[in-house]
């Protein structure tokens, strides 16, 4: 099986990339960033708000103190202390079974696939996933017998004998050497609220997702994205806190899709009864001779999530209009444009709204001229891009300038002559239309901010 | 389906279960339920099916 990916993104599907890498680079961009300072082996013992601040009490090695903020967002992980001091509960269904990961490392001579194991020889009726990572780490993955604790699948020896049995099954048995094990189990959880008076929870500590599907930090990422900027439009006035009722909606709601999803496939991965284990199975020996059950198979991995309720979208009429393209909610789609060259790279990197007019041979109109121009007034950034004019006819207006002379670009966003799209900083979509007002565009703006 | 029909299906149905063997009758059935299901090609007849077949048990 492939996974489905398209020609214009920049990256293949089934990027491998392990969390210490992630956690460097993060911590060396801190770093360099003034506006933020880490505290190691501080820890919170407290929280408390009132309607102004909220205020956390912290120790230290050299003795507890308060710490004031006029915003806590809680990032603290699946056993979130923020989330347990503010004693919130969450929604959703545990999944029996636990799994160990153990990521080994060792030259092996499979191709860069992920493989899956259903009820192999040494470990009947559990799973078994194999992959490659980055510099010769190899990833795997089984479930444990009913049961085991995660004390006695970690002990060293029953471990080794194990992760052998996995090799010995691949026909790879290489030295190797333990990187690091864990045990886990699948949840499919989330809080039904992420927004708690000045605490904003995001990641793990808002909701426990299946690892089927690679969704723990994918997720994470994705509520950043979605909470930082409207924070950053709150802290500078450039919208009201009424804004991040956004966030919660949006992101409680890509929770329960991932829930569904992952449950799905978490159902197929360690069927919790005797029934989804049946059918699961009729599925896998379909599988050798059968292509009509092959959905059922689908590796339902992280992805986008639409928006398509958002309180911060407007102009549903307009965006009706439109058979294709990407609609109200939906976060922007790639073009490939050149040789190491996308759409993404071009417009990603701004923070701050974006409108995207697209122009045909007369080039820009005195309309979207205008309201363009008039975008400039707003009190936060928005940037101008325009896609199939050339650079002086642009000038003045444009902050991007996409000559897309193959018409890719309009051809993926139904950008006729006249279109025009309001990007959110996320690149998310919150309004498009073919023909706009100066007047329809500034209401989208105020909308977009919660005004 | 006719009377004819019916008891070729009958028996058809009866030699799989046997020829799966007695560990994989229950995963033959399974199966044999995915594959008509497809042949039916609608959601709701199915659902009904199933509903039927939990009668009486």
């Amino acid at each position: 099986m492939i996974m489905p990916h398209d020609a214009d993104d920049r990256y293949l599907p089934g990027l491998n990339i392990q969390q210490q890498y992630i956690e460097e680079y993060l911590v060396n961009y801190c770093k360099q960033e003034d506006l933020i300072e880490i505290r190691w082996g501080q820890k919170v013992l407290a929280v408390s708000q009132t309607e102004a601040s909220v205020t956390l009490r912290v120790d230290t090695p050299e003795g507890e103190y308060d710490l004031i903020a006029d915003w806590v967002v809680a990032a603290d992980g699946g056993r979130s202390t923020i989330r347990k001091l503010m004693q919130l509960r969450m929604e959703g269904r545990s999944y029996p079974g636990n799994f160990v990961i153990a990521d080994i490392k060792t030259k092996i001579n499979l191709p860069t696939e992920r493989l899956c194991f259903f009820d192999p020889a040494w470990n009947p009726g559990n799973n078994v996933l194999v992959h490659r990572q980055p510099d010769d780490l190899w990833r795997i993955d089984f479930r444990l017998p009913d049961g085991e604790t995660a004390e006695r699948a970690l002990e060293p020896e029953l471990l080794h004998e194990r992760i052998n049995a996995v090799l010995e099954m691949i026909n790879q048995r290489n030295d190797w050497q333990l990187d690091w094990a864990t045990v886990y189990s699948a949840n499919t959880l989330t809080l039904a609220e992420f927004v708690h008076g000045r605490v904003l929870l995001t990641g793990d500590a808002a909701h426990l997702l299946p690892i089927f599907g690679v969704r723990g930090v994918n997720t994470g990422f994705q509520d950043c994205n979605d909470l930082a900027w409207k924070l950053a439009f709150v802290v500078n006035g450039w919208a009201r806190p009424l804004i991040l009722q956004s966030y919660t909606q949006e992101r409680v709601q890509a929770a329960r899709e991932i829930c569904e999803e992952g449950g799905k496939s978490t159902r197929f991965m360690t069927p919790p009864s005797r029934g989804t284990r049946l059918l699961r199975d009729a599925v896998l020996s379909f599988s050798l001779s059968e292509d009509f059950p092959k959905d059922l198979l689908h590796w339902r991995t992280s992805r986008p999530h639409d928006y398509h309720n958002s309180p911060l979208n407007s102009f549903p009429d307009a965006d009706r209009k439109f058979d294709g393209g990407v609609a109200l909610g939906q976060p922007l789609r790639n073009v490939k444009l050149g040789v190491n060259d996308y759409l993404l790279d071009r417009i990603g990197s701004r923070a701050g709204f974006h409108l995207m007019a697209f122009v045909g041979e007369s080039g820009l109109t005195a309309n979207l001229r205008e309201i363009l121009a008039a975008s400039k007034n707003e009190p936060f950034p928005v940037f101008g891009v325009v896609v199939g004019a050339s650079a002086p006819a642009a000038a003045g207006v444009a902050d991007v300038i996409i000559t897309d002379e193959e018409g890719r670009v309009s051809g993926k966003y139904e950008g006729a002559p006249g279109t025009l799209y309001l990007v959110r900083p996320d690149l998310h979509v919150c309004a498009r239309w073919r023909q706009p007002t100066a007047e329809q565009v500034t209401q989208a703006l105020r909308r977009a901010v919660a005004h | 389906m006719s009377t004819v029909e019916i008891e070729r299906v009958y028996d058809l149905i009866a030699e799989g279960v046997d020829k799966a063997g007695p560990d994989k009758g229950e995963l033959f059935l399974a199966k044999l339920s995915l594959a008509l299901a497809n042949l039916v090609g609608d959601c709701e007849q199915v659902a009904n099916a199933v509903l039927a077949a939990g009668r009486d048990l």
